[in-house]
């Protein structure tokens, strides 16, 4: 008890004057490792579109890749990344949310890293179902990659849903599919739909899973059309055909030893990264739009 | 009131049993899509491990875990993991050193001291940094902090692992700052409020009362940082050089277990090769290494949960 007594007022004072100091110089070092790391990235980002910039332009976009670096473009990667994109959203949309309607409590983590999904679909995919090396194994495996994001978004959107519209509708007779799409899924939509762009969003960036699977680098031809002149108008050949994407052309640019390429791997970084910030700029609209629109 | 005539009754009767019919038909359907959702995990260890028994019919598990030379693709052909392994955890240690110091320091920084408006703009912004394709930060990697970092280590090779490392360090900042901010801002108030009441200061009260309420959650977001930076390929595929090689020196050039992967998808490999076997042994000892942090982070999260 005696120690106690002799701490006086003006010690503990000290102290915690001392101890107030700590906590302003937490708050410096905090903001400073914040901005530093942010700035960081700032600068590598606006370097890689000033290092991109002299290859901006419309010859970039419509030329095949090329042993010639200022005549080399992203013609064919462009074309192999959307296609993928289309079958990608194509499959996670209806799988994932039939999924997540149906696991109403389970939600699947993603495990795993994007490569071993790579591997899964080149043992499974290319050589068991005999798909190939396909524009069609390259989408069915990014579906796979962001179905998780597509079913903790969709869940999510389904339990934001109240209680009271599925009892009313229940109430009047419908059976649970027809509560599920006429009243769940309609207010759901937008956050369905998010988290659909979200998952796009990751799969046009995955570059290991698809390498795997054997995109090829240097392609100079577009697959064949999916909409033909003559009947039936549609035609599938494309699925079958071999492909390229954005970041594995920009791989290839990466790592050529050639310093006349390294514009070009600026170039198509610039792009995927603007169209990565896109689609994420459009899923936070939709959500925004969506529930503002909502007033339960 | 006049009664329904009884054809309408039976109509509406056949058009329930439709309806009915119709929903057992949808819930099989979803149970199909919920079933791939499900069955993807398995399949992907089934396959793991189906392609990789062809790999250890060839090569025995010793030789496997024990030989110190990595190159199936050469004509003498040596089979040791361990120098893919090396790579692996030497990238992963030098992004955790990044990673683990400032990744917290912004979540405390974040949830404790930033005033309101400042989180609610710098969080979207984190999160958006984790979208950013991984082939970008390997382009940073090998052309804008190699270069560096030789200004300041002479004789640093051009494919190094300190500069993948310190880039996917740079790269998983986000990840463990969100999700640690979110668990740190889960400490319920009163807790906080028990603390200052006692004469705490803020930061005392970060580090003695908030941290270790979250530390569950703080535990979980670095085994989110260590699965993202031992699964993380394209950024050593880059800037690391795929030469394997056993070494925990990050000034050398070496390769991982994705590189590795990488290397041999890039050529032509033809099915049912040992290089092609070879890759699923790989992913398979990357499925384990991942499964391993993922257990002791389970088991982490459970021992440190704070019921409140």
């Amino acid at each position: 008890m005696a120690a106690v007594a002799q701490l006086t007022l003006e010690d503990l004072r000290a102290g915690l004057g001392w101890r107030k100091q700590l906590d302003k110089l937490f708050v410096i070092v905090g903001l400073l490792v914040m901005i530093a790391c942010l700035a960081i990235l700032a600068i590598l980002f606006l370097d890689l579109v000033r290092d991109g910039a002299s290859r901006f332009g419309w010859d970039f976009f419509t030329s095949f890749p090329s042993r010639k670096a200022e005549r080399a473009g992203i013609l064919s990667a462009a074309v192999g990344t959307t296609m993928i994109m289309f079958v990608t959203a194509l499959v996670a949309l209806p799988v994932g949310v039939a999924a997540a309607i149906y696991l109403e409590e389970y939600a699947p983590k993603n495990w795993f890293t994007g490569i071993i999904y790579g591997l899964l679909a080149l043992g499974l995919f290319v050589y068991q179902f005999g798909l190939g090396q396909s524009v069609l194994s390259a989408g069915l495996t990014l579906a796979l990659l962001i179905l998780p994001i597509v079913i903790v978004a969709t869940r999510e959107a389904l339990r934001s849903v109240p209680k009271a519209i599925r009892e009313a509708a229940y109430g009047l007779g419908a059976t649970r599919w027809e509560v599920t799409r006429d009243h769940v899924l309609p207010y759901s939509t937008g956050g369905i739909l998010t988290g659909l762009i979200l998952g796009l969003s990751r799969a046009i960036g995955e570059t290991a899973p698809i390498i795997t699977i054997g995109a090829l680098s240097f392609i100079a031809f577009l697959p064949p059309s999916p909409v033909s002149g003559e009947f039936p108008f549609l035609n599938f050949e494309w699925l079958r055909s071999e492909f390229t994407a954005m970041p594995i052309q920009m791989f290839n640019w990466v790592s050529r030893p050639d310093q006349a390429f390294q514009a070009n791997a600026a170039a198509a970084g610039a792009i995927l990264l603007g169209m990565t910030l896109l689609m994420n700029a459009l899923a936070i609209w939709i959500r925004y739009r969506f529930r503002k629109r909502i007033n339960w | 009131m006049n009664a329904v005539p009884a054809t309408r009754v039976a109509g509406a009767f056949s058009s329930l049993r439709f309806r009915k019919g119709r929903d057992r038909l949808v819930e099989l359907i979803l149970l199909l899509a919920g079933l791939v959702a499900v069955f993807t995990t398995i399949a992907i260890v089934c396959v793991l491990v189906y392609e990789s028994s062809f790999f250890f019919r060839t090569v025995s598990i010793g030789e496997f875990l024990t030989d110190t030379m990595w190159t199936p693709l050469f004509a003498d052909a040596r089979y040791g993991i361990l120098p893919l392994v090396s790579g692996t955890l030497t990238t992963t240690m030098v992004a955790l050193l990044v990673a683990i110091p400032v990744g917290t320091t912004i979540a405390i920084y974040l949830s404790e001291f930033a005033p309101h408006r400042l989180r609610e703009t710098v969080k979207p912004i984190l999160e958006l940094l984790g979208a950013v394709p991984t082939v970008v930060y390997g382009y940073f990697a090998l052309l804008m902090v190699t270069p560096l970092l030789q200004k300041l280590i002479p004789g640093l090779p051009g494919f190094n692992m300190l500069s993948a490392g310190l880039v996917i360090g740079l790269m998983i900042v986000p990840y463990v700052a969100t999700v640690g901010e979110d668990a740190m801002r889960a400490v319920p108030r009163y807790m906080r409020e028990g603390s200052y009441a006692m004469g705490a200061t803020r930061l005392q009260t970060a580090l003695r009362v908030v941290v270790p309420g979250a530390l569950s959650g703080i535990a979980a977001a670095y085994i989110l940082g260590i699965s993202r930076a031992v699964g993380e390929t394209m950024v050593v595929a880059i800037a690391a050089g795929m030469q394997p090689q056993l070494t925990f020196n990050p000034t050398e050039p070496a390769a991982t277990i994705t590189a590795y992967i990488v290397q041999v998808s890039l050529g032509d490999l033809p099915h049912g090769s040992i290089g092609y076997q070879s890759i699923f042994a790989a992913g398979l000892v990357l499925m384990l290494i991942t499964l391993v942090f993922n257990v002791i982070g389970f088991f982490l999260t459970r021992r440190f949960r704070e019921a409140y």
